[in-house]
C-alpha cells in the first residue's frame, strides 16, 4: 500500500517537473517563466520529497525530508522576489515594447 | 503488478521525467536572452536536481542521498540570491544611462 502511494507522489512529482520546464522554455516574459518555474518545480520537489519522507519508515530520515520541504517552502519565495526585483530594475528591451504597445493602446480610446 | 513492482517502475519512471525537465531546462539556460531567464533556469535546474536526488535515494533504496538534498537546497538558493544580487548591483554601477538600464544582455 505504502509502496503504490510513494510510486504515485513520484510520477506527480516528475509530472510537475515536466510542466515547470515546458513553462520557462514556452512562455513569453521572465516574469511569466518565473511563475512557472517558482511554483510548479517547488511542487514537484515538495511531492517527491514527501514521498520519501513516507517511504524511509525512519523517524531521522522523515525529519530530514520534512526539513528539506520546508526549508524549499520558505526560500523559493525569496529567491522569486529577488530575481523579480532584480528584473523589474533592469527591464529587458522587449518588456519595454510590451510597455509601450499596451500604454498606447490603453491611451487610443481617449483620444 | 506487485506494490514492489509497481514502484520499481514509479521510480524510473520518475527519474525519466525529473532528467528530461532538467534537459529542458537547460536550453532555457542556453537559449537566454536576458541574464534574467538564465538566472530562471539556474534556480529551476537546482530545484529539479533537489527533486533527482530525492528520486534517486528511493531508487537505491539510501537514505543519505537526503543529506545531499538538504545541501542542494541551501546551495541553490544562496546561488540564485547571489546572481540576482550581481544583475542588481551591475545596474546600479553602470549609472543612470537610460539606454545601459533597459538592456539586461551579457
Amino acid at each position: 500500500m505504502i509502496e503504490i502511494v510513494v510510486g504515485l507522489l513520484m510520477v506527480l512529482g516528475a509530472g510537475f517537473a515536466l510542466v515547470a520546464a515546458i513553462g520557462v522554455v514556452r512562455l513569453p516574459d521572465v516574469l511569466m517563466r518565473m511563475h512557472a518555474s517558482t511554483k510548479a518545480a517547488t511542487l514537484a520537489s515538495n511531492l517527491v520529497l514527501l514521498g520519501a519522507a513516507i517511504y524511509f519508515r525512519d523517524s531521522t530520515v522523515t525529519a530530514k525530508a520534512i526539513a528539506a520541504m520546508l526549508f524549499l517552502l520558505l526560500t523559493a519565495p525569496i529567491a522569486a522576489h529577488m530575481i523579480g526585483r532584480a528584473y523589474v530594475r533592469l527591464r529587458s528591451p522587449d518588456r519595454v515594447r510590451y510597455d509601450r504597445a499596451t500604454a498606447e493602446n490603453t491611451e487610443q480610446p481617449r483620444a | 503488478m506487485t506494490p514492489e513492482v509497481f514502484l520499481a517502475v514509479c521510480v524510473r519512471v520518475a527519474l525519466a521525467g525529473v532528467l528530461l525537465a532538467i534537459a529542458i531546462g537547460f536550453l532555457r539556460l542556453a537559449k537566454g536572452p536576458s541574464l534574467a531567464d538564465r538566472v530562471v533556469a539556474l534556480d529551476l535546474m537546482a530545484v529539479l536536481i533537489v527533486a533527482f536526488s530525492t528520486v534517486y535515494s528511493i531508487l537505491v533504496a539510501d537514505p543519505t542521498f537526503l543529506d545531499v538534498v538538504l545541501v542542494l537546497a541551501l546551495i541553490g538558493f544562496l546561488a540564485t540570491a547571489a546572481l540576482a544580487r550581481y544583475a542588481e548591483r551591475r545596474v546600479l554601477e553602470n549609472g543612470a544611462d537610460e539606454t545601459k538600464l533597459e538592456r539586461m544582455d551579457d
